[in-house]
């Protein structure tokens, strides 16, 4: 019956504190996104117009990825292509090489993760330091990203404390974020002077410009781009978005919904290698997305943002973390991306969901992902991942609940299964048990008992 | 076949339906009765101290009495007569490091969330980033409402376009630079700006 991710999970609430902890953590994140929206009249209007312009884009994304490449190219940017990780990888290692990089400095990509580009290039010999602060605590610890936006807030200060001791010789015992802050700055202060390559990923491409569109709260992306004298920009090609107008309306719906700000720090915008700079080289990434988008039940998922607020909003993600799920991006998102990428390795994660639909609630662009993961979970006996159990039981419910007489002595005799004792009631043969307590069925059906009611009911 | 061709034609090839594209004129974005009024209150809540002068020979006042310890202070602008250093004529961006205070010019600020908009009118643009302290000098009168309208305004010459197509380079700053990635804590100054003063020219 159990799932990999309901088995992770119940490893997660074994420390109910922190599980608690854990839960008001990313709750409280999603109150400041309401905050947020409700000081903005237009707000609902402003998630509508994202939606459908990300829809018209994504259905003429064939255009827009032309005039994006061109445009930058016009700006001197020498743009790259990758079918797939490999390929990725492949490219920015030769990027790299070419320029005699020994150290690389960027800021947070979710793509590199998809890629697995880190170890590809320390495997070749090359330094890549991560500059957000979430994922520098990561790289440090040799952890990955438990969340898409805040990726160590897994992690409470007694742990960084702890590392930093370690690794960056902090003085014992001070686990005072704002002292744990400086250190990091310090020591990746050092890092941005001396690397001779930045790479950023990129939040927004603007077809009609050129520009990729990178919002940080940090500025580490603008230092990384700023002190070394190549630089690299990699995003994903459903990515690009047709103009101006439309990135003010993403621009202001994406802070407000990842961390409840009305902007992030810095929206920085790139277009041309920098005055005294090597090059500015973008890659663009497809790595399945041009064969999701014919997905007709699913290409919606390419509309996603990056914003995290499915995942702060998720009661399932909220009560499981980031970790318990199989897939390198957790939450709602997650489990859609997962099955895209590959139902078989990740059906796990389908079951991470009551169907209670707050994330689409929530979602800046409007995509159904609790819908969608409904539909997957349709699919999963197709696949051959449908839990045996549960199509057993399913199989005789449908006799039941298909068959009159049938369903009117299953439930007459209900009442029977009261006598059977607890202790077997609530064993491994009643998966349904786990973590509920079996009712107590009445003697009466439902149906007898208001047909009894209708006739004491005076006329 | 490049590879760019190849990608290209398979999204052209997964695409059932073509979306038309939606108008903003029905959107109507919340605007403000003052807009230089809610700037300021929304570029203090960021976590900018906000001064406002009659001229830009002020400046270096202002720079004395809210960084009175600054040794280094990194500017190109010629109002800006304490400036120890040029980011136009340092060596590299290397030599910018240490710089306590960095002054450069924004040209429009956005009421909504308190950014303003910096293109990059120096050599090397990290005198935004490395300096310990960002002061940004300003017209009070480049407010906008929002986004909506500051995206419309920055291609225009008026607000520094022809230097940030020029450079390419162009960024919306919101305060000093900030984290909450060590337990949800709010930390100013992660691995930019510590502290962010705006001065708004009469």
């Amino acid at each position: 019956m159990s799932t990999s991710h309901s088995k992770a999970a119940k490893k997660f609430l074994e420390n109910r504190n922190y599980a608690d902890w854990h839960d008001q953590t990313f709750w409280g994140v999603r109150v400041k996104r309401d905050s947020m929206a409700y000081q903005l009249p237009e707000w609902e209007r402003l998630r509508q117009k994202a939606s459908e312009i990300k829809r018209h884009t994504l259905t003429n994304i064939d255009t827009y990825l032309e005039r994006f490449s061109d445009a930058a190219e016009k700006n001197g940017v020498v743009v790259h292509w990758a079918k797939d990780a490999q390929e990725f990888n492949e490219i920015v290692y030769g990027i790299l090489k070419d320029h005699g990089v020994k150290k690389m400095v960027k800021s947070k990509s979710m793509l590199t993760e998809e890629c697995e580009m880190n170890p590809y290039l320390e495997e070749r010999g090359i330094d890549v330091v991560e500059t957000d602060l979430g994922e520098r605590i990561l790289q440090l610890g040799g952890q990955r990203p438990s969340h898409i936006v805040m990726p160590a807030t897994h992690l409470s200060h007694h742990d960084v404390g702890d590392l930093f001791e370690e690794k960056l010789h902090t003085e014992k015992g001070n686990h005072d974020p704002t002292y744990l802050t400086y250190e990091a700055r310090l020591s990746l202060r050092d890092e941005f002077l001396t690397a001779q390559a930045g790479m950023t990923g990129g939040n927004f491409g603007v077809a009609e410009t050129g520009d990729i569109v990178v919002c940080t709260n940090e500025g580490n992306a603008d230092m990384s781009t700023s002190v070394p004298k190549l630089q690299i920009s990699v995003i994903g090609l459903e990515k690009i978005i047709p103009d101006y107008e439309a990135l003010s309306v993403f621009v202001r719906l994406l802070a407000r919904s990842a961390t409840g700000q009305p902007s992030t720090v810095y929206t920085s915008h790139f277009r041309k290698k920098r005055p005294g700079g090597e090059e500015l080289h973008y890659v663009i990434v497809d790595n399945g997305r041009s064969q999701w988008l014919g997905d007709p039940q699913h290409w919606e998922t390419l509309k996603c943002i990056r914003c995290g607020s499915c995942m702060n909003t998720c009661p399932v993600y909220r009560w499981s973390g980031g970790y318990s799920y199989s897939y390198f991006i957790p939450g709602p998102l997650g489990i859609n991306l997962g099955m895209l990428r590959d139902p078989k390795k990740y059906s796990g994660n389908v079951s991470a969901c009551s169907l209670c639909l707050s994330c689409q609630c929530t979602c800046p662009v409007k995509i159904n992902l609790g819908d969608q993961i409904y539909m997957w979970r349709q699919t999963l006996d197709g696949i051959g991942c449908a839990n045996k159990e549960k199509k057993m039981a399913c199989k005789a419910m449908d006799k039941i609940f298909t068959s009159v007489p049938l369903y009117k002595f299953m439930t007459s005799k209900a009442y029977l299964l009261n006598i059977v004792p607890g202790f077997i009631k609530d064993s491994a043969l009643n998966p349904w048990a786990y973590g509920h307590k079996m009712m107590t069925f009445p003697k009466k059906t439902f149906h007898e008992q208001i047909s009894e009611y209708l006739k004491d009911e005076p006329k | 076949m490049s590879t760019r061709k190849e990608i290209i034609d398979r999204c052209r090839a997964s695409i059932k339906t073509r979306h038309a594209r939606p108008s903003l004129e029905d959107l109507h974005p919340e605007t403000y009765p003052d807009t230089l009024v809610k700037f300021i209150a929304m570029a203090e809540s960021v976590g900018c101290n906000v001064a406002r002068v009659g001229s830009e020979d002020e400046i270096d006042d202002i720079l004395r009495s809210v960084y009175p310890d600054a040794k280094v202070v990194a500017s190109n602008l010629p109002s800006v007569k304490s400036a120890t250093v040029n980011p136009d004529t340092v060596e590299d961006a290397q030599a910018l490091n240490h710089t306590d205070v960095g002054v450069v010019r924004a040209f429009l600020g956005v009421a909504e969330n308190g950014s303003v908009w910096i293109p990059q009118t120096m050599r090397e643009r990290d005198v935004c980033f490395i300096s310990e302290n960002l002061v940004a000098v300003m017209p009070e009168s480049a407010v906008v409402n929002n986004m909506h309208e500051a995206y419309g305004k920055i291609t225009e010459e008026e607000y520094g376009y022809d230097s940030f197509s020029t450079s390419g380079y162009g960024v919306f700053v919101a305060g000093p630079s900030k984290t909450a990635d060590i337990a949800q804590v709010l930390v100013k100054g992660a691995q930019a700006a510590r502290g962010m003063t705006l001065i708004l020219v009469k």
